[in-house]
């Protein structure tokens, strides 16, 4: 198995995700299959070769620095799971 | 003659010339959605009191002697990764099982300018993670082809939809295959633009480097209206880019004459259903005979498409998807310890497992020891594919590979093991890894009469060439007029 229990259970808390004892073994086990097989780009020479981040060759695109309405904050929070005097709320963070 | 199994331009036409009332229309396709939804299960969400509402509204204008835009009183079904203001968009997640945008998708914004009446969300693997739209959190949909078989996907709520004639026409989005390979499955026509051609502000973001909208449709000319519609410079988008857009229906030529078709034949070799390679070497034979002569290109990087693409798409996917975290919107869990805790409650209660796998998979990739070895790599075999793709243009105006090695295949049979899953996208994934356009059409059926389809991809900003190949193949045989009997 290229990839183990541990590295399971690392990136599953590295990506805020719970995975039981149970899924433990599948996780792993399709992990490993996808890994391996992605390993056979490591027959390709890739040296001197630039990567590529993004396909099209532009960069830098701002728009205007204009100001504008944008939503109303009503309309906003409709989608907020819990909510308080105008805030969206959450556990305490600070002790 | 029922109305809804007419083509998009056909039924334009007849509600300028005022053959029929918009609301004749509408009637008639939710009246087909009643007799076939209860079987084919393509949409979730129907949008029929806001569709009525605006049926009226733009009967009222065309009665007026006003422009009710190319698309003016014609049904059309949306995938639900797509924003609609006021219209529940969920992803096919339970995360977003509740979230109803405050704002239009620019593509919804440019489909209602020109008229078009948006009649339902379709299904599609959750986050648009999948090629068979089972991993929907909602339901299943079947193939109209074959109910134990499924549409493929990501968006096979919008194949299946269009297949059955459900819609005149249905938006999808495509990242490794999502819009061609369904369209395959199904038998219609599924376009992939370039990237960069169509804004995808409004479209929930999957893998951002590879994600475009395109339409699917019942013929070549309807995609290239759709096209004409959707496509565009957008500030909202910063890979929206501001060119000249072209007039796409000019494309419409039926003639392939001195046309340059690149084919490889190594990279078609293995792994290919027999009815798949026999369809694809007709459509070849046929083409030649219209004129066009077959030239042979280099593809040997883009056998390692696949591998850079679960590299690329889910590193980006794992980042993308970290706004899920149950504060603003979506699912929160109900019972939770802390912060931390209520973010691992809310994303492992609002993700499926295909999700959750391809999220690992990313944050793996991208994590600290492992970075050079995956993503790097990944991004330099990317600019390798797109060097060779380039050459291979110097030579071809396009180039013709299967859209996808299998015809549809039973619920389940590729469930267990994701690998296999994934190598159905084997021939469509180049294409978004190259950020080129691709297009598949019907181009016969296999021994258990599932439909077969035809991959044509252009170099990048050459959706003519590609075009007026599908229209010419289209014009010189029927399998695109063929309709399942859904049963």
């Amino acid at each position: 198995m290229s990839v183990s229990k541990e590295d399971v259970k690392h990136i599953a808390n590295l990506a805020r995700l719970e995975i039981s004892e149970k899924e433990l073994d599948k996780y792993t086990e399709d992990l490993s299959n996808i890994v391996d097989y992605a390993t056979t780009l490591s027959n390709i020479d890739v040296s001197g070769v630039d990567p590529t981040n993004h396909i099209l060759d532009i960069k830098n695109v701002f728009r205007k620095d204009e100001v504008k309405n944008s939503y109303d904050r009503e309309e906003i929070l409709k989608n907020a799971p819990d909510k308080q005097a105008g805030c969206i709320s959450v556990p305490k963070v600070v002790e | 003659m029922n109305l809804y199994s007419l083509s998009l331009s056909d039924i334009a036409k007849k509600i300028k010339l005022k053959e029929v009332l918009i609301k004749e229309v509408l009637d008639s396709v939710y009246a087909r959605i009643d007799e076939v939804e209860p079987k084919v299960d393509a949409y979730i969400t129907l949008t029929k009191e806001y569709a009525y509402k605006r049926a009226q509204e733009l009967q009222e204008k065309l009665d007026n002697g006003e422009n009710i835009g190319v698309l003016g009183g014609v049904p059309i079904a949306i995938k639900d990764n797509i924003c609609t203001k006021d219209i529940k968009t969920t992803c096919a997640s339970r995360m977003l099982e509740n979230f109803i945008p405050p704002y239009d998708a620019t593509v919804i914004k440019k489909l209602e300018e020109n008229g078009a009446i948006i009649i339902g969300k379709t299904n599609m693997d959750e986050f648009a993670m999948g090629s068979s739209t089972e991993t929907s959190y909602f339901k299943k949909t079947k193939n109209p082809w074959d109910l134990e078989k499924v549409p493929g996907g990501s968006s096979g709520g919008s194949a299946a939809c269009v297949a059955s004639d459900m819609a005149f026409a249905a938006l999808g989005s495509d990242t490794g295959g999502s819009i061609r390979q369904p369209a395959s499955y199904c038998s219609v026509i599924g376009l992939k633009p370039t990237y960069g051609l169509v804004s995808r502000y409004g479209l929930v973001a999957f893998a951002s480097s590879l994600d475009q909208i395109g339409p699917f449709t019942k013929t070549v000319e309807d995609a290239a209206i759709m096209l004409n519609v959707i496509t565009g410079h957008d500030n909202m988008d910063t890979t929206s880019l501001d060119i000249d857009y072209e007039d796409y229906t000019k494309a419409l030529v039926n003639s392939v004459d001195k046309i340059r078709i690149g084919i490889d034949k190594n990279f078609t070799k293995d792994g290919v259903a027999e009815d798949v390679k026999n369809a694809y070497n007709n459509s070849l034979e046929l083409l030649q005979k219209l004129g066009a002569n077959i030239v042979e290109v280099d593809l040997s990087y883009a056998k390692y498409s696949l591998a850079t693409y679960y590299i690329i798409a889910t590193a980006e996917a794992s980042s993308n998807l970290g706004r899920y975290d149950g504060i603003r919107y979506g699912h929160r869990a109900k019972e939770f310890s802390d912060l931390i805790d209520l973010y691992k409650k809310s994303r492992t209660e609002g993700f499926g497992d295909e999700v959750k796998r391809r999220i690992m998979l990313g944050t793996y990739v991208l994590s600290s020891g492992y970075y050079d070895a995956y993503y790097k790599r990944a991004q330099q075999v990317r600019t390798l594919i797109i060097n060779e793709f380039k050459k291979a243009f110097d030579n071809c105006d396009v180039i013709l590979i299967p859209t996808a090695p299998n015809t549809a295949f039973k619920f389940g049979a590729k469930a267990e093991n994701p690998l296999e899953m994934y190598l159905e996208d084997i021939y469509t994934v180049p294409v978004n890894i190259a950020g080129l356009p691709g297009i598949s059409i019907p181009a016969g059926f296999d021994k258990d009469a599932m439909p077969i389809g035809l991959q044509i991809i252009a170099n990048a900003f050459d959706e003519q060439k590609m075009l007026q190949v599908a229209y010419t193949f289209e014009q010189n045989t029927d399998f695109h007029s063929k309709k399942p009997e859904i049963k």
